[in-house]
Formats: C-alpha cells, sequence, structure tokens
C-alpha cells in the first residue's frame, strides 16, 4: 500500500456505521482490498505453488475455435435449474448474479423460465402475424422484419416471481444468484414495435395487444398499446448475436422495465383488442393476492431493487480489513438514482458510487468500501430511482403485502457477516 | 431516413402516443396481407365474452374420463394432491396459506376453455379436440361447485358462468 496523503486519511475515517467508508476512495490508487472469496476455490488458491515457469508457457495453446467456451476453471459459473420433476420442460434456472460483475449478463447465463420447454424453431417456418383491430392485418417472415429499421438499448428482464422465497418465514439460504437470479440484463436490438403497428394500422379502440409465443403452451398475455407503441422491441439480438433459443429465438417481445412474463419469447402473434383477453398468466398467475382477499392485477412495473452481490452468503472474508462491497440495482421506473449501503442492519447508510454507463430499466452497479472490524455485522443495499420509488425494508412491504402475494418481491436483503467471515441470509 | 410519425388518436384512452424520440423510423412496409381464413386457424384467444369460443360443447360427466386419462397424472384426482398447480378446493384467499385454485382464484371460466386448448396437456398439447376442451372445462367448474355434472358448456354457456372470484382484482392499468 502507498503512503496515504492527509486527504486520503480522511477518506479512510468512515462515513456510516458498521466500517463503511468513503466512495471517492475507489478513485484513489494503491489501496489493497480484500476479495471475498467463494469458499472452494480459496482453499485451492493458497495451497498451489507460485509457478515461474507454468507449463502453459512452455508448449503452443490451443488452437482457434469457432465460438468460445468459458474456461473449464469457471465451470461453477453456471445457471441453477429448479423444475418440475414430472414436466421438466416447465421450471425456471437462476442466472448465477453472485459471480458476476458488471452489468451485462452474458447470454448463455440469462435466466429461463420456460411454461413447456425451449421450441426449436426453424426460422423459415416462422410468421408474425398481426391482426384484430387493424385496417391491414398482415404476416412477417423473420427475412422481412431482419429488414427493418433496428434500435438497440440495454435493460433488464426480471421475473415477476423473482425472489420470491423473500416470502418465506424463515430466510432462504441460498447463493445471491440462486435467490434473487430471475433477473439479466442483455443488449437487445431489434424492430421498434411501434413501426410494424403503424403498418398494420390501428383501429380506434384498440387499446391492448395479445402476444402470443410459438412455445408448446402458446403462452398468451395482454400488453397495453401505449407501452407497445412507447419503447417495445422486436427483438432479433441479444448481446450482438441472434436471441439464443431459450431466450426467443428468432424474435421476442422486449418491454423495458416491465415484468418478465410480458416480454414474449418466440413471438408468433399480436392480436390488437379493446380488452384484455385475461389470459391464464394474468389472472391465476403473475397476480398479487393482498391480505384483503383481492389481488393486484396488471402490476407491470418492476419495482427499485438491489442487492449486495459481493460479498454474499457462500463467500467467505478472510480476516478483518479493507473490503469493496459491490451489487446491483435496477428499477423499472427509470434510472437508478442512488444506492445506499448500510453495515449495521440499517442504522446508518452511506452512499455507494454508481459505476457508468447509469441507464434507465437497466442493471446499474454499485460500489462501495469497507473496513470489517471482524465483529458481527449486517451488510444491507436500499435503491431509489429518478421517479422517487425507494426500495422497501422488508417488515414495511408484509405490512402492506402480506405474504402471499408470491409475485413482486422487492424487499431490502440483509445480509449476517459472522466473526469466522462467513456470511448467512436473515431477516434483519 | 426516417420521417416524422404522423399523430395518432386513441379516442378511447384520449391519449397521444409519442413514439421513441418523437420520431418512428419509416419501414420497408413487407408485410402481406393476412387472410381472414388464415387468421381464423392462428387465432387461439378466448375473451371474457366468449369472443373467439369455438363450435362444440361438453358436460362434467363427459369430461371426468377424459380428465382422469389426461389430466390426473399431473394434477391428481378430482383436481388436488399432483405435483401440478392444485386445480379446485383449497383454503380461502384470506387464511394464512391461501390456494389459489380455479374455484377460489381464477375471475373467467373462458380462461379454463382459452389455457385447456392453447396448453394442456403439457405431454401433447393441441390434441384434445374442442369437445374434449368443453367437457373437461366442465369438470374442472363442477368439482369447484361452480355449475352441475351435466351442465353443458359451450360458446353460449361458458361466458355467462359466473366465477367465485369475479370481482376479486384491483387493476393497477391504467392507473386507477
Amino acid at each position: 500500500m502507498r503512503k496515504l496523503a492527509q486527504s486520503d486519511s480522511d477518506l479512510l475515517s468512515p462515513v456510516a456505521g458498521g466500517g463503511l467508508l468513503d466512495r471517492r476512495l475507489f478513485l484513489k490508487t494503491g489501496l489493497v482490498f480484500g476479495a471475498a472469496t467463494l469458499l472452494p476455490s480459496a482453499a485451492a488458491a493458497s495451497a498451489q505453488p507460485i509457478d515461474a515457469k507454468p507449463p502453459w508457457m512452455l508448449r503452443p495453446g490451443a488452437p482457434f475455435s469457432n465460438y468460445g467456451e468459458p474456461s473449464p476453471y469457471e465451470n461453477k459459473t453456471i445457471r441453477w435449474i429448479a423444475a418440475n420433476a414430472k414436466a421438466p420442460a416447465n421450471g425456471i434456472s437462476w442466472t448465477p448474479l453472485h459471480r458476476l460483475e458488471g452489468i451485462i449478463t452474458p447470454s448463455g447465463l440469462h435466466f429461463e423460465r420456460h411454461h413447456n420447454g425451449v421450441p426449436q424453431i426453424e426460422p423459415a417456418r416462422h410468421r408474425l402475424l398481426i391482426h384484430g383491430l387493424v385496417r391491414k392485418p398482415l404476416f412477417f417472415s423473420i427475412d422481412d422484419l431482419l429488414r427493418y429499421p433496428t434500435v438497440s438499448r440495454l435493460c433488464f428482464i426480471e421475473c415477476g416471481g423473482n425472489s420470491n422465497a423473500g416470502w418465506h418465514e424463515q430466510p432462504m439460504q441460498a447463493a445471491a444468484g440462486y435467490f434473487h437470479g430471475l433477473a439479466s440484463c442483455s443488449e437487445w436490438s431489434g424492430v421498434p414495435l411501434a413501426v410494424l403497428l403503424e403498418e398494420a394500422g390501428l383501429e380506434p379502440g384498440a387499446t391492448w395487444l395479445i402476444a402470443e409465443g410459438a412455445d408448446a403452451i402458446a403462452m398468451n398475455v395482454s400488453i397495453p398499446v401505449a407501452k407497445a407503441m412507447d419503447d417495445a422491441i422486436l427483438a432479433l439480438y441479444q448481446n450482438g448475436e441472434r436471441l439464443r433459443p431459450e431466450n426467443g429465438y428468432p424474435v421476442r417481445l422486449v418491454l423495458p422495465g416491465w415484468e418478465g412474463v410480458l416480454n414474449v419469447k418466440w413471438l408468433r402473434r399480436l392480436h390488437a383488442a379493446e380488452a384484455p383477453v385475461m389470459a391464464r398468466n394474468e389472472t391465476a398467475k403473475y397476480t398479487e393476492l393482498l391480505p384483503s382477499g383481492k389481488a393486484r392485477q396488471f402490476t407491470f412495473v418492476m419495482d427499485a431493487k438491489s442487492l449486495i452481490t459481493h460479498p454474499s452468503p457462500g463467500m467467505s472474508l478472510n480476516g478483518a480489513g479493507l473490503y469493496q462491497i459491490t451489487g446491483l440495482a435496477w428499477s423499472g421506473g427509470g434510472k437508478v438514482s442512488r444506492v445506499e449501503v448500510s453495515a449495521d442492519g440499517g442504522k446508518t447508510w452511506a452512499a455507494a458510487a454508481l459505476q457508468e454507463p447509469v441507464l434507465p430499466q437497466c442493471f446499474t452497479r454499485f460500489r462501495i468500501p469497507w473496513r470489517w472490524s471482524g465483529a458481527p455485522a449486517i451488510l444491507k443495499s436500499r435503491a431509489f430511482d429518478e421517479t422517487g420509488r425507494v426500495q422497501p425494508e422488508r417488515s414495511a412491504l408484509l405490512a402492506e403485502r402480506g405474504s402471499q402475494g408470491y409475485f413482486h418481491y422487492n424487499a431490502i436483503v440483509s445480509w449476517a457477516v459472522a466473526p469466522d467471515g462467513t456470511i448467512s441470509h436473515v431477516y434483519a | 431516413m426516417s420521417t416524422p410519425r404522423p399523430f395518432l388518436l386513441l379516442p378511447l384512452l384520449g391519449l397521444i402516443y409519442t413514439p421513441v424520440g418523437g420520431v418512428t423510423p419509416e419501414g420497408p412496409r413487407l408485410g402481406r396481407p393476412a387472410a381472414a381464413e388464415a387468421i381464423a386457424e392462428w387465432n387461439l384467444n378466448v375473451f371474457p365474452d366468449g369472443t373467439g369460443l369455438p363450435p362444440g360443447s361438453g358436460t362434467a360427466v363427459e369430461g371426468k374420463p377424459i380428465y382422469e386419462r389426461r389430466c390426473a397424472a399431473c394434477h391428481g384426482a378430482e383436481g388436488g394432491g399432483g405435483s401440478a398447480d392444485e386445480l379446485a378446493g383449497g383454503n380461502g384467499l384470506t387464511s394464512a396459506h391461501a390456494d389459489k385454485t380455479i374455484g377460489t382464484y381464477w375471475p373467467y371460466a373462458t380462461t379454463v376453455f382459452d389455457f385447456i386448448r392453447r396448453a394442456m396437456p403439457l405431454d401433447a398439447p393441441r390434441s384434445l379436440s374442442d369437445g374434449e376442451v368443453y367437457a373437461v372445462t366442465a369438470y374442472l367448474l363442477h368439482i369447484n361447485g361452480i355449475i352441475g355434472a351435466g351442465d353443458p358448456m359451450n360458446a353460449n354457456s361458458l361466458p355467462r358462468v359466473m366465477m367465485p372470484n369475479r370481482d376479486g382484482f384491483i387493476r393497477l392499468y391504467p392507473k386507477p
């Protein structure tokens, strides 16, 4: 560690309880941060000798590859799958948020929710039909869509059921991604839906679009025309390449900031109508039962949310000292305007640094330095967005919604750090 | 390559939709006209007012053996106790562990038909005839105590079934 100037020493003074330090500390070079490590690799790394002449420098490396794959040493950076044993194509897989940095989710790690599997669609046989209250009902082929003006945007997609274990009476112990990772963030490129709706010509009174996928449940759901005309994209590309089959190849809807189920994959039909169809997935599912017995319906916008991904359960702190706390924040309402972190269970909070770019309806990476004393600590983060949304404490969310809503859980997440450096999920 | 987009007035909401950046790019207009017969073949949507329901009819008595053969392996006998969603009975919606079944939760009977026809059974979707879908729908409504065993369900009767939780939803869109 280099010698500190007086101004640096000021930065090393706590800005909130529990040892949180000024976020500007990251601008200083030469400071040594400890890294919370995932348990198995910590032991493995310390057991290896330092090799001045490693074998991979002594012979030619592997040849070229047509499509690259992750290092075999990163084989634990995988989606975690939960499906019904009797219907293995009906289930979910979580993004390992706790093993990722930055804001982009690699396409092969984007979360999945399939109701009856991933169709292997031949693009030449796929069509998109726009019909109903339109002047000209039209079919479009994928080759047609590839000729239309294209736009790109970075945004998250989050399943309405993400983090639903938070409603449980006891805090679930799982890696952060395998709890909150039904949320992922990609660059999506495709045709603004408004262009095609204009070509078909919406009739007066067409206020809803019933979207349908070409999967083996023909998944359908109702979408307001207002959103479709505002910023909806018929995505053909994800992170630069054509969509992966599990993310809707050859074409999917992307509705920035809105509940995942509305971002219909394998899109094959848009039916303009005066009213919603009241599909199973907008009545029986993706609605939130309240203590009154009534249920919230059409809860489209995903609320402000954040969690600390590092350190998080499954990792271990290797002794007292300086660490970087980092995590992700997002909101369907707009840009994340502020993220605050607490190291004393919510008694005091400090503003974290927001890593650029900070974009609307997009994952936002936050970071803050922390000097851990070695005493028990409880880490929390809370997100604020530009529209005034604030991520609530769990007790406040339960007071408002009860515990039977299942969907749209966005409460503050608490990690307890034990004196031995291990981390667990707590309600605090 | 962009041209200003004309205003599109939607009288129902009284809104003027403004596209991204105020401009919608002009597309190459490659859409091919869809004939009414093709649309009819593609369109699976059934609305609460019955729009989209096909000809055909079925009763719970007819639906019971179909349910037992095609549905019970996952959903359990009489709509409960299987690996898949509970379809019948269940705790009320204000209980500590509410069961959101067809009888306690689903607001529209037409949704039952719509979802079975497009999606069920998961191992062979679209394999039931429209008459069989009406019959299984009737069976599920009957075991939830909503219709009688011999009541025929068809394009005329199904939209008129009043579900117990018909008024159980608070719509957050459009903003109240």
